[in-house]
């Protein structure tokens, strides 16, 4: 059904926000059939160029060449009349249908009437000339991450595309898994099907699958070429320029005590129907134990259970030796504190000030009335000794940026003496900045002897700051090892289940 | 660029600063008040489509409401029943709960303080009242509360209940009031006994208002206090934040939803009370005539804030109270006070989604100009 891959070519393509210049004077040449990798830390204006090539943003000035000829795009509409699509990190399938029903209601010109059997023919057809297939018949849910990764990337052949944007596409799939969907668009690449232009923070997939690649930095193209040519040392330098980061605290000291332990504890899952249960999971006092695995395995329904959030259904919880469930008056006695991801929607109140959501843990220390100024004070001290950056700390929480979130959320959880720490993915969507300082603050936690349970998508950062590393597929724990013995190999496999 | 704002104080005042909190606050004061402007424009332009001078119908509902002693006394008078009733659906509502179902509590606040007005006929007053007032309050409270205990331990949607469960109230009500606890003289409008006369509550000295206003006033200065100002309303209000926020802070917000439904019920029992013992003086369907329902508008209006509900209670109050008059003057409906209040409702609705839009008002938004 596609003609062929086409090569698209932006020109000094620049776009402003307010003040603020997203993207400043971008230059990229995608090849027509070249795996073209777009490297760039969080908010380096990576999402920006590709939403203004996609028609989602107008950029500020600049043109765009898609196979050599001008080209005005003003909607995603017009984009795909060029034969321009996108793949999206998340997925925008209809997990209810099937996976023909999904590939047929995509089409702009899907008929109001469907006639099932001319469709499911065609389909058949088209199935058989791709490289890879996924089953017709089956409805989505039931497929696999990494099937329905390759489903969305079918979906944009059978709709005709011949120039593909992968925003992230492995994020949600087992190292396995990701190696396969790449290795299938490496190949559409090389047979001259599509051309692909990928956005990844992976260095080890720029090396192993693409030809070429472009790195942003704050907005601009800072350096491009051959993958061929440049080493990861070379991609990481132009990412960085020369940003200088916290160092990584130390780890000083060993495992003490036995703070958190978990014998047996089961829960049903978000569906209701599947359960989870952790057999045996213990967290010492100084030491950080790294809970890996692919999201949707359990983690979020465990941190539920720590959090109070999910009734158990049998074993036990226990802080110090001690019966937990996680009422305040637990928590404040045993000093177990929360970290969950995406503090902004899970650990604070958006609406409300600065100020207010920094005074969650203590507001109720002095009886029933509130102490306003004690909270401005504790709020104060502890916005300057965290360095969050905020025009007042009257401010609605919402109007701070991520990384100053997160900082004010870990200021809140982190003050006075603290015996366990349970963390969820603390540095999703920061910055190298962010991310190096919090990952420093949660080391230095470890070293100051308190308990940290680690949970985290990123296997780089459990890589770094864990002493234990487990891995939890299918809502149990399915590896455990000291981290001098894992291995990242061993590790992706029991991730993806097969082990 | 950056230099110049930063020597000019004038040009972006501090957020922190008098002008920075002015800012903030009176975000929650415009709003309200343009929607209410808005409201009133839309409702110009349904009478005007009809015929009818919008400038009459604001003179008039401006004697009638609020232009002398005698109309003061009606409005105020009316006041009292919607502070309560008001009060019921904005405290659930720092909870994030969406309550609608007041006037159940009202109605059936009122047949008890009635039916204990039955039962203690021939006591003294001093056991009698306190035994009307705490079980006005008892039957508000657990119809309420367990509004509020259906939603967070059973997940049923709060509006919805209460909704329907005020359909229950009144349908109990009618039960009562034509079967066991009517009196057999009561031929036309079927009611409870008539209350003794040492039962009944009367006026605050000078004022031919009753207690009721006095009361419901002292609520929303309790309620207010309790929201502002006490560990236990911050802890309400973090609920009302963010439901997952909370969890994951260990408050006991199920004990938090129950007991603020049920003070909300609490309160719109006592104005059924107060309906059957200052205005009425027995129950009777007299009770259901929708204050339930005004509450709801006035709530929202005040942005759920229990001080600002006083004034726009007697505000709503006066349009209630100029009804009558512009039925007759203007030959317009009864159902046209709804109208007004229907168009008012809807616009404070939509301008829910203006919150946060406008840079005037958030001044840490100043300086990047």
């Amino acid at each position: 059904m596609t003609q062929g891959a086409i090569g698209v070519e932006t020109l000094h393509m620049t776009m402003t926000f307010g003040a603020f210049t997203a993207l400043d004077d971008c230059s990229i040449h995608i090849k027509p059939g070249s795996f073209h990798g777009l490297l760039g830390e969080n908010g380096a204006g990576k999402s920006t160029l590709v939403k203004c090539m996609m028609g989602f943003y107008h950029a500020t000035s600049g043109e765009m060449l898609v196979d050599r000829k001008e080209a005005r795009i003003d909607d995603p509409k017009a984009a795909h009349a060029l034969g321009l699509g996108m793949v999206y990190q998340h997925f925008t399938l209809v997990p209810s249908l099937t996976v023909a029903e999904n590939l047929v209601i995509s089409r702009e010109d899907a008929p109001r009437v469907i006639d099932w059997r001319t469709e499911r023919a065609a389909l058949k057809v088209f199935m058989m000339q791709m490289p890879f297939q996924v089953p017709l018949d089956r409805p989505v849910r039931a497929l696999a991450a990494g099937e329905k990764q390759k489903l969305e990337i079918l979906k944009q052949l059978y709709l005709g595309r011949r120039f593909l944007i992968l925003d992230e596409p492995t994020s949600v799939l087992t190292p396995d898994e990701a190696d396969e969907v790449l290795g299938h668009v490496r190949k559409l690449c090389a047979d001259g099907a599509i051309s692909v232009l990928m956005i990844t923070h992976k260095f080890r997939e720029v090396t192993a699958y693409a030809d070429e690649v472009s790195v942003l930095r704050r907005g601009k193209l800072v350096g491009s070429g051959k993958v061929s040519d440049l080493s990861h040392t070379d991609m990481a330098a132009m990412m960085m320029g020369d940003a200088t980061l916290a160092k990584a605290a130390e780890r000083k000291g060993d495992a003490g005590a036995p703070i958190l332990q978990l014998q047996n504890a089961r829960a049903k899952d978000r569906s209701g129907l599947k359960g989870i249960e952790i057999t045996d999971l213990t967290v010492h006092a100084g030491e950080i134990v790294g809970i890996a695995g692919i999201s949707g395995n359990g983690q979020m329904e465990l941190m539920e259970i720590l959090t109070g959030q999910r009734p158990l259904e049998g074993g036990t919880i226990r802080v110090k030796g001690a019966p937990y469930s996680a009422t305040r008056q637990e928590a404040q006695a045993l000093r177990v504190r929360y970290l969950p991801e995406e503090p902004l929607q899970n650990a604070c109140a958006p609406r409300m000030s600065l100020a207010e959501n920094i005074a969650f843990r203590s507001f109720d220390g002095a009886g029933f009335w509130l102490s306003p100024r004690k909270m401005r004070d504790h709020a104060t001290d502890l916005v300057a000794a965290f360095k969050v950056k905020t025009a007042s700390i009257n401010s609605p929480m919402q109007s701070l940026s991520g990384g100053n979130v997160q900082r004010a959320v870990l200021a809140r959880e982190l003050s006075g003496a603290v015996n366990l720490l349970i963390i969820s993915n603390p540095c999703f969507g920061l910055d190298f900045s962010a991310v190096s300082e919090i990952r420093a603050r949660i080391m230095t936690a470890r070293n100051s002897n308190t308990a940290v349970l680690l949970m985290s998508e990123d296997l780089d950062e459990i890589m770094e700051l864990a002493d234990r590393v487990l891995v939890m597929s299918e809502a149990r724990i399915a590896y455990d090892a000291p981290i001098a013995q894992a291995d990242i190999a061993t590790i992706g496999h029991h991730m993806g289940g097969h082990a | 660029m950056t230099d110049q704002t930063a020597s000019n104080p004038l040009a972006t005042p501090s957020p922190n600063g008098f002008l920075g909190t002015l800012a903030r606050r009176s975000e929650a004061v415009i709003l309200p008040l343009s929607a209410l402007l808005v409201g009133f424009a839309a409702f110009s332009i349904f009478l005007s489509l009809q015929g009818k001078s919008p400038t009459e119908f604001f003179s008039l509902t401006y004697r009638a409401g609020f232009g002398t002693a005698f109309s003061w006394q009606n409005t105020l008078s009316r006041t009292a029943p919607l502070l309560f009733a008001a009060l019921c659906v904005a405290l659930p509502a720092r909870l994030g709960l969406v309550v609608i179902g007041g006037e159940g509590a009202i109605v059936l606040g009122g047949v008890a303080a009635g039916a204990m007005g039955v039962i203690f006929t021939n006591s003294s007053g001093l056991i009698a009242v306190p035994m009307m007032v705490a079980s006005a309050i008892i039957f508000g409270a657990l119809w309420i509360g367990s509004v509020g205990a259906l939603r967070h331990y059973r997940g049923v949607n709060e509006t919805i209940a209460s909704l329907l469960m005020a359909y229950i109230a009144i349908a109990l009500m009618n039960h009562l009031v034509e079967g066991p606890l009517r009196d057999p003289a009561s031929l036309n409008k079927p009611s409870t006994a008539p209350l003794a006369e040492n039962l009944r509550v009367g006026d605050i000295p000078g004022w031919e208002v009753h207690w009721g206003l006095a009361f419901g006033m002292l609520s929303c200065v309790l309620a207010w206090v309790l929201i502002d100002k006490t560990t236990w309303g911050f802890a309400a209000r973090i609920v009302g934040g963010n439901m997952r926020a909370a969890q994951v802070q260990g408050l006991p917000v199920g004990r938090l939803i129950v007991g603020f439904t049920a003070l909300g019920g609490a309160l719109a029992g006592l104005a059924g009370f107060f309906e059957v013992t200052a205005v009425h003086g027995a129950a009777n369907a007299s009770l259901a005539t929708g204050y339930g329902y005004t509450g709801i508008l006035i709530a929202f209006l005040a942005r759920h804030n229990p001080l600002a509900i006083i004034p726009l209670a007697i505000l709503l109050a006066g349009f209630e109270a100029s009804s009558g008059l512009i039925q007759r003057r203007m030959d317009l409906p009864d159902a046209t006070t709804l109208v007004l209040q229907g168009f008012v409702f809807i616009s404070i609705l939509m301008s829910d989604t203006l919150y946060g839009r406008f840079k005037i008002f958030a001044p840490e938004r100043w300086r990047s100009t």
